[in-house]
C-alpha cells in the first residue's frame, strides 16, 4: 500500500467513526422532534407509531395558543436580557478599576473577587433565599435578576481584557484633561467590544438555562421562566396524556438557544473556553 | 491639578468598582458567611433558632440519607470524569483539521451543550424510560425485552452518567481544540520527515503538549459534577430509594421541602469544601503551566 492510499483509508475509517458518534449524538433530537409531529392520541396508543405516517403540526399551532409558554418565553427574555446588561455594565466598570486606576487595597481587592469563582452557588442558596424572603424579592424579576449580577467572572474577563489594551491610549486622554469616566467611556470602551461580546453571550446563555435558582426563587407559575415552566409541565410525567405536545415544548424551547448558538457560534466557544480556564 | 491623576492611589477611583462590589457582598459574600453560621444552629423557617455548635455535622454523619448521598455523588464523578475527558480528546484529535466536514461535526458535538436541563431531562426519558422509550421500542423490533433504566437501583446512576456526557461533551472538546491550536506545526513537520508514524507522533508529540489540559478538563468536570442537581431531580426525583440523590438534591430537599434550614446548610458547607478542595488544585495547576 502506497502512503497516499493508507492516508485514504485512515481518512475513510475516521470520517465513518465521527458519522457513528454523530448520529449517536443527533438521534435524541431526531426521536424528540419525531415525537413531537405526532398526535398526542396516537403516541397513547403507542410511541411506536412516531416511527411512520401520519405526521402532524397540531402540537405546534397548540403551543403557538398556549399563552402561558409564550409568557414563559417572554420572562426568559427579560430576564437574561437584562442579567446581561447589568453584567455587562457591573463589569466593564469594575473592570477599568481594577486595570487601570489605583485607590488603597486595590490589589486585595482583586484577589477577594477572584475567590467567588470558588463559590458554587449551593453553598449560598439557602441563606440567599432567606434574605430575599425578607427584602419580599421573591417571584419578581428583581429577584431573578439579581444574583446573576454578583458573580465575578465577569469582572475577572474585563480586568484581563482592560489590562491589554496599551496605556499610552488613555494617557493621552488624560493629558488632554478628560475625565476619568470620560476615558473609559470614549477612548476604552469601544475597544472592548469584543470582551463585551464573548462575556454577553455566556451571560445570556447561563441565565437562559439556569434552574436551580429560579426553581427556588420563582413558585408562581406566572413568573416561571422557561426552564422552570418546562420543569412544571414535566414534573407531572407520568399523568400526562400529551407526549407530543409536552416534546414539542421541548423543541420549542430549544430553537430560540439554538438560533442563538448557531449565528454566535465563534464568540460561544470563546467565552466558554475562557469559563473554564479562567 | 496632577497632570496623571489616575497614578495616584485616590479613593474616588475605587467608585469604578463600587456598583458590582455592593452586589458581590450582598449576594454572595453575604449569603456564604451567615450560611456558616447557620450550621451551627438548629433552624427552621418561622424564626426559631438554637445554637447547637457542630451537632447539625453530626447528625450529617449518622444520617444514612446524606451518607447514601455523598455516596452517589463520589460514584456519579466517578462514571462521568473519565468519559468526559477521554471521549472529547479523542473527538478533537479527530476533528482537528480545517476541512467543512470537521466544523460541522464540531457543531453535532458542542450544540447538545447550549441546552438547558429541563430540555435534556425530557429528551432523554422519551430515550431511556422503559415504558415507550426509543431504546424500547428499537429493541421491541428484534424481539428484546425493555430495559429499567430508570427503576433499576444499579442502572439509574449510569443512566445519569450517559445523559451527562452526552451533554457535557462540548466544552471540553472546544478546549482540547484549542489546546492542540497551539501545537507548534513544525514539529509535526520534523517529525514527518523522520519518518514517523500516525501513532508514535500521537504518542510521542501530540498527547504530551496537550497533557496540561487533560489535567485541567479532569478537574473542571469534577467540580461541575459533584453539583449534579437537575437530572436525577427532574427524571427520578431522587429514586429508586434514593439511588438517584445526590448531595444538591438532598440539600434542596431538607432546605426547601423540610425546611430544616441549619440542617441543609450544614450540607452545603461540606459540598463547598469539596468544591473549594478541586478549585484550588485547578488554581495551582493553571499557575504552574502558564508561568
Amino acid at each position: 500500500m502506497t502512503p497516499s492510499q493508507s492516508k485514504m483509508l485512515r481518512n475513510m475509517a475516521v470520517l465513518a467513526v465521527l458519522i457513528v458518534l454523530g448520529l449517536i449524538m443527533l438521534v435524541p433530537l431526531i426521536w424528540t422532534v419525531m415525537l413531537s409531529l405526532k398526535s398526542n392520541g396516537d403516541l397513547l396508543r403507542s410511541t411506536a407509531n412516531a416511527f411512520h405516517a401520519p405526521y402532524t403540526g397540531e402540537n405546534y399551532t397548540a403551543i403557538l395558543k398556549n399563552s402561558q409558554v409564550l409568557h414563559w418565553l417572554m420572562n426568559s427574555v427579560i430576564v437574561s436580557g437584562l442579567t446581561t446588561l447589568g453584567v455587562l455594565v457591573l463589569s466593564s466598570l469594575a473592570g477599568y478599576g481594577f486595570a487601570r486606576l489605583d485607590f488603597p487595597g486595590r490589589d486585595k481587592l482583586f484577589l477577594f473577587v477572584l475567590f467567588g469563582l470558588a463559590i458554587p452557588e449551593q453553598a449560598v442558596i439557602i441563606t440567599r433565599h432567606q434574605l430575599f424572603s425578607a427584602l419580599h424579592l421573591h417571584n419578581s424579576f428583581p429577584g431573578l435578576i439579581l444574583p446573576g449580577l454578583a458573580a465575578p467572572f465577569g469582572v475577572f474577563l474585563m480586568t484581563q481584557y482592560f489590562r491589554a489594551i496599551p496605556k499610552e491610549l488613555d494617557e493621552a486622554a488624560l493629558l488632554d484633561n478628560a475625565s476619568k469616566f470620560r476615558v473609559f467611556w470614549q477612548v476604552l470602551l469601544p475597544l472592548t467590544i469584543p470582551a463585551q461580546a464573548t462575556l454577553g453571550i455566556f451571560t445570556f446563555l447561563s441565565s437562559w438555562n439556569d434552574y436551580w435558582w429560579p426553581l427556588i426563587s420563582a413558585t408562581r407559575a406566572d413568573m416561571f421562566t422557561l426552564t422552570v415552566g418546562l420543569a412544571s409541565s414535566q414534573i407531572n410525567f407520568a399523568q400526562t396524556s400529551g407526549l407530543g405536545y409536552l416534546m414539542t415544548q421541548a423543541v420549542f424551547a430549544s430553537v430560540p438557544i439554538l438560533i442563538v448558538y448557531i449565528i454566535f457560534q465563534k464568540y460561544i466557544v470563546k467565552a466558554v473556553s475562557g469559563a473554564a480556564v479562567r | 491639578m496632577s497632570i496623571t491623576p489616575h497614578k495616584k492611589a485616590d479613593w474616588s477611583n475605587a467608585l469604578f468598582v463600587a456598583p458590582f462590589l455592593f452586589f458581590y457582598l450582598f449576594l454572595l459574600i453575604y449569603p456564604l458567611l451567615s450560611g456558616m453560621v447557620l450550621s451551627l444552629f438548629k433552624a427552621d423557617l418561622f424564626g426559631g433558632r438554637e445554637f447547637v455548635g457542630l451537632e447539625n455535622f453530626g447528625r450529617l454523619l449518622r444520617d444514612d440519607i446524606f451518607l447514601q448521598a455523598v455516596g452517589n455523588t463520589f460514584w456519579f464523578v466517578l462514571l462521568t470524569v473519565p468519559p468526559l475527558t477521554v471521549i472529547p480528546l479523542i473527538l478533537a484529535l479527530l476533528l482537528n483539521r480545517t476541512t467543512r466536514v470537521a466544523a460541522f461535526f464540531r457543531g453535532v458535538f458542542f450544540s447538545s451543550s447550549v441546552l438547558s436541563v429541563t430540555i435534556v431531562t425530557l429528551i432523554w426519558r422519551m430515550i431511556l424510560m422503559a415504558d415507550g422509550g426509543f431504546i424500547t421500542n428499537v429493541r421491541a423490533m428484534f424481539g428484546l425485552p425493555a430495559i429499567p433504566f430508570l427503576s433499576d437501583p444499579n442502572l439509574v446512576m449510569v443512566s445519569m452518567a450517559i445523559i451527562t456526557v452526552w451533554w457535557c461533551l462540548g466544552l471540553p472538546m472546544m478546549l482540547y481544540l484549542s489546546a492542540l491550536q497551539q501545537v507548534p506545526k513544525d514539529i509535526y513537520e520534523a517529525a514527518a520527515l523522520d519518518n514517523s508514524d500516525w501513532l508514535r507522533t500521537l504518542f510521542s508529540i501530540t498527547l504530551p503538549s496537550v497533557s496540561r489540559t487533560v489535567i485541567l478538563v479532569a478537574i473542571f468536570e469534577v467540580v461541575l459534577q459533584f453539583q449534579l442537581f437537575g437530572q436525577p431531580q427532574l427524571i427520578t426525583q431522587g429514586g429508586p430509594n434514593g439511588a438517584s440523590r445526590p448531595i444538591v438534591l438532598f440539600i434542596f430537599e431538607v432546605g426547601f421541602r423540610r425546611w430544616d434550614i441549619g440542617y441543609a446548610a450544614a450540607a452545603s458547607q461540606i459540598l463547598f469544601a469539596i468544591i473549594l478542595i478541586a478549585t484550588v488544585v485547578q488554581y495551582f495547576v493553571t499557575r504552574k503551566g502558564s508561568k
